[in-house]
């Protein structure tokens, strides 16, 4: 591959040829080389069914390799986010219609199947009957929701979506004592801040899903259900309809598309999956609270099918899997741990260039980190006076080359802002000034991840979900899967 | 007529209207400039009442002031209004200034993520619970004016006052700002077409710049205002009070600032007759029907001028 010049020396002058399409332009028609260029051909060759049917036939392998209710019950937790963000992506993903209240309509299905099938109103429906009422009722609702911002700019249906979101939450939340200006006395809708508990498991026409591995096969045949249409929806006249009001609204009504119909249709097409995927959360939880439906859950969503690519249904399925498994991941710290370094590691082979800066960087960290304990251990024997959250070999390395004050937490707080403040510092630099600032920034997010961010891994996760957004806009907007949109301007 | 309640809630109403109006017009000036809908904004009125929390914690807390209470409550602000600012200008070079061509969506999902980062960062470092932030003495302390007596429970508090006068100073200020001098000249020049301003020599990134600060400077004074008359910090209090603070300027009309000022004080008046005659819980579905109804009316809000859509 010819030498880019990533960093012109004067970026005003236009430099005509040097870019990286251009410099790769030879290499892109012929393809990759070697073995591995053939594999990437005959893989291309392969329709893309095939490729959601190979994840099928591997999930449904996945409970009976394994007899850990606890990997089976990650599995279906995952399988719920792939409907969830597979049912976003029409919404954001085709259409462009920014849903900020996308997770109120999960909550919707799940309240609508805990009130359909539990004690609580002496209800108990068979489920083959539930979820096509409740999709129904989600997509009515999706409907009413997306109807007042129908004509008006994409950012208004963001901040009514928010909004409704929220009001969605406060609502169920104090929807236990709901009477009509003060006249009636106070009904019980919702079990308010208690949720409605003891919800009946799945039962088809009287045959009884109580196991988890039986909800794992209930969840991916309704995802391989849902995918499939939306499948053959992506490549029908109306997915085509979708794509193009996304890219143009304008140019696509003057193509004769009648716009406010399609988004009204994708709208509530994608609330209508996130209903029916809340009656599966609501029977195997057997209980609902509205705190699974607020605003981390939406961010979740966002970051799986942002991760994934928008507008990409393979994406779906990898970034929901690296995202759930992740997270789920982090709530251990001794594991968590470990996907930190690695991750770090692998950031460095992606990202540092040429090879020998990344040597330097490595090495440089280390030794470091090694001059840093030394000197702080001589000077100050309190900041090595803890140990590291994990043993092993990574336990005893990083106690010699970590420091590990005896009380981490005010350290660590103000480490945590340091670190995100050179972090900011390092997008600024350039050339090597940055590979040179990066080797103490690398200690110090080290630093910060052991003594404090492994303490509380329930808002790390959350910090960190929240970064992997601002990342990724930023660096790839496309995610994983996605095709890079060229802006016209 | 219950007056009493009347008069409360209306004082109540003005006052939260005015910290909604101080957030509202962050949101629209960044509105105005960028078309963006900056999420994050919400958030930096936490961070400038977390900013103005430790001052006042550094001089010895509210009970045992080692200040002068003016010197205590003027440092405040500025501290709070620089920190609130900077963070606004920060968020823009970091997060918002690579998208400013992308695509609409991107730049919206990024202030999510800026948001989320914020509010989770907040209470990591420090932490969920609510905190106090003042109890002067003086602050519930009724005004009696000379010639006119409030009827006997309806109180208006020095806190009250503060938070209403300050709020005018500052509006008055950005008017002044955006009226008279060149940058506020370069500023609507940049909202009304940010193409031909470039084109007209105005530097752009500057614009954006010091839009990102005095808006964030603004909900940065606002946060320190809602605490002297709410007196409390939370990092979660961002994201309902952004969200009312963005309804607000909507129903002025985004973009548009005496809009914004308005819509404040409607949604403030709304919330506290809401909370007064009907119930606390239902001042989120009343901001939400006025937030509909103004959309199915009056789409360019009540002072905004109908967008015309250039092809």
């Amino acid at each position: 591959m010819p030498d880019v010049d990533r960093n012109p020396a004067a970026p005003d002058t236009p430099q005509i040829g040097v870019d990286e399409w251009v410099a790769t332009h030879d290499t892109r028609r012929e393809g990759a080389q070697g073995r591995l260029g053939r594999i990437r051909r005959e893989l291309g060759r392969v329709p893309t069914p095939g490729f959601y049917l190979a994840f099928g036939v591997a999930a449904a392998l996945l409970p009976a390799i394994t007899n850990n209710d606890y990997i089976v019950r990650v599995g279906f937790d995952t399988l719920l986010y792939m409907l969830l963000a597979l049912g976003l992506n029409i919404t954001v993903g085709y259409a462009g219609l920014l849903d900020l209240g996308y997770v109120a309509f999960y909550g919707f299905g799940a309240y609508g199947y805990a009130m359909l099938a539990s004690p609580k109103f002496g209800l108990h429906w068979d489920t083959l009957a539930i979820i096509p009422v409740v999709t129904i009722a989600t997509a009515l609702l999706g409907f009413l929701v997306a109807l007042p911002s129908r004509r008006l700019l994409g950012d208004y249906l963001a901040i009514l979506t928010l909004f409704f979101g929220q009001l969605f939450v406060t609502v169920y939340q104090n929807g236990n004592r709901i009477s009509f200006l003060g006249l009636t006395r106070g009904y019980d809708l919702t079990g308010g801040p208690n949720g409605i508990p003891n919800i009946d498991n799945v039962d088809i026409l009287g045959l009884r899903v109580s196991s988890v591995k039986g909800y794992f096969y209930l969840a991916l045949v309704m995802f391989l259900l849902v995918l499939a249409v939306v499948y053959l929806i992506d490549s029908s006249r109306t997915g085509r309809a979708w794509k193009s009001l996304r890219e143009d609204p304008l140019a696509a009504e003057l193509m004769g598309i009648p716009v406010n119909r399609q988004k009204l249709i994708a709208f509530s097409l994608g609330a209508a999956i996130a209903g029916m995927t809340g009656t599966l959360f609501a029977a195997l939880n057997t209980a609902v609270f509205t705190a699974d439906f607020d605003v981390p859950s939406l961010i979740i969503v966002y970051a799986i099918l942002i991760l994934g690519g928008a507008g990409s249904l393979g994406g779906v399925i990898i970034g929901a899997l690296v995202v759930n498994v992740s997270l789920e991941v982090l709530r251990t710290p001794g594991h968590a741990t470990y996907i930190f370094y690695v991750a770090l590691a692998a950031g460095l082979v992606a990202f540092v260039r040429p090879w020998r800066w990344l040597a330097i960087v490595a090495g440089g960290t280390i030794a470091f980190g090694y001059v840093v304990h030394a000197i702080v251990s001589a000077a100050w024997p309190n900041g090595v006076a803890g140990s590291p959250a994990i043993g092993g070999p990574l336990g005893s390395f990083l106690d010699s080359w970590q420091l590990y004050p005896a009380n981490p937490r005010t350290i660590g707080n103000v480490a945590f802002v340091a670190l995100v403040f050179v972090c900011m510092l390092l997008t600024l630099l350039h050339g090597w000034v940055r590979w040179v600032v990066l080797i103490p920034t690398l200690y110090l997010a080290s630093f910060t991840w052991e003594n404090r961010l492994v303490m509380e891994p329930s808002i790390t996760r959350l910090i960190l979900i929240g970064v992997i957004l601002i990342v990724l806009m930023n660096l790839r907007p496309q995610g994983l899967r996605g095709a890079a949109r060229v802006e016209i301007v | 007529m219950n007056w009493n309640l009347f008069v409360t809630e209306l004082v109540a109403g003005i006052t939260h209207g005015s910290v909604y109006a101080l957030i509202a017009l962050g949101y629209s000036m960044v509105y105005g400039i960028l078309k963006l809908l900056n999420f994050a904004h919400g958030d930096i009125y936490m961070v400038g009442a977390f900013i103005g929390f430790g001052v006042i914690t550094v001089f010895g807390g509210p009970l045992a002031l080692t200040v002068n209470v003016v010197l205590l409550l003027s440092l405040m602000f500025i501290c709070a209004m620089l920190g609130g600012g900077l963070t606004g200008v920060m968020i823009e070079r970091f997060a918002y200034r690579r998208l400013r061509n992308a695509p609409r969506i991107a730049p919206l999902i990024t202030a999510l993520g800026v948001s989320f980062f914020l509010e989770n960062g907040a209470q990591l470092v420090l932490g969920a619970q609510f905190r106090s932030y003042d109890t002067f003495s003086w602050k519930n302390n009724p005004i009696a004016l000379n010639g006119f007596t409030l009827p006997a429970q309806a109180r208006i508090s020095y806190a009250q006052v503060i938070v209403v006068v300050g709020t005018i100073v500052l509006m008055i200020a950005l008017t002044l700002f955006v009226q008279r001098t060149q940058t506020g000249k370069a500023m609507r020049a940049t909202s009304f077409d940010r193409e031909a301003a470039s084109m007209m020599g105005i530097d752009v990134d500057r614009v954006i710049v010091v839009t990102f600060f005095i808006g964030s400077a603004l909900a940065g004074a606002a946060g320190v205002f809602n605490c002297i008359a709410y007196q409390q910090v939370w990092p979660y209090m961002g994201f309902q009070a952004g969200l009312f603070a963005f309804t607000a300027a909507v129903v002025g009309g985004i973009g548009n600032l005496p809009g914004a000022v308005l819509g404040g004080l409607l949604i403030g008046l709304a919330e506290a007759f809401a909370t007064g005659y009907i119930s606390s819980t239902f001042q989120q579905a009343i901001v939400f029907a006025i937030l509909i109804g103004v959309m199915l009316a009056r789409p360019s809000g009540l002072l905004g001028r109908a967008a015309v859509q250039k092809v």
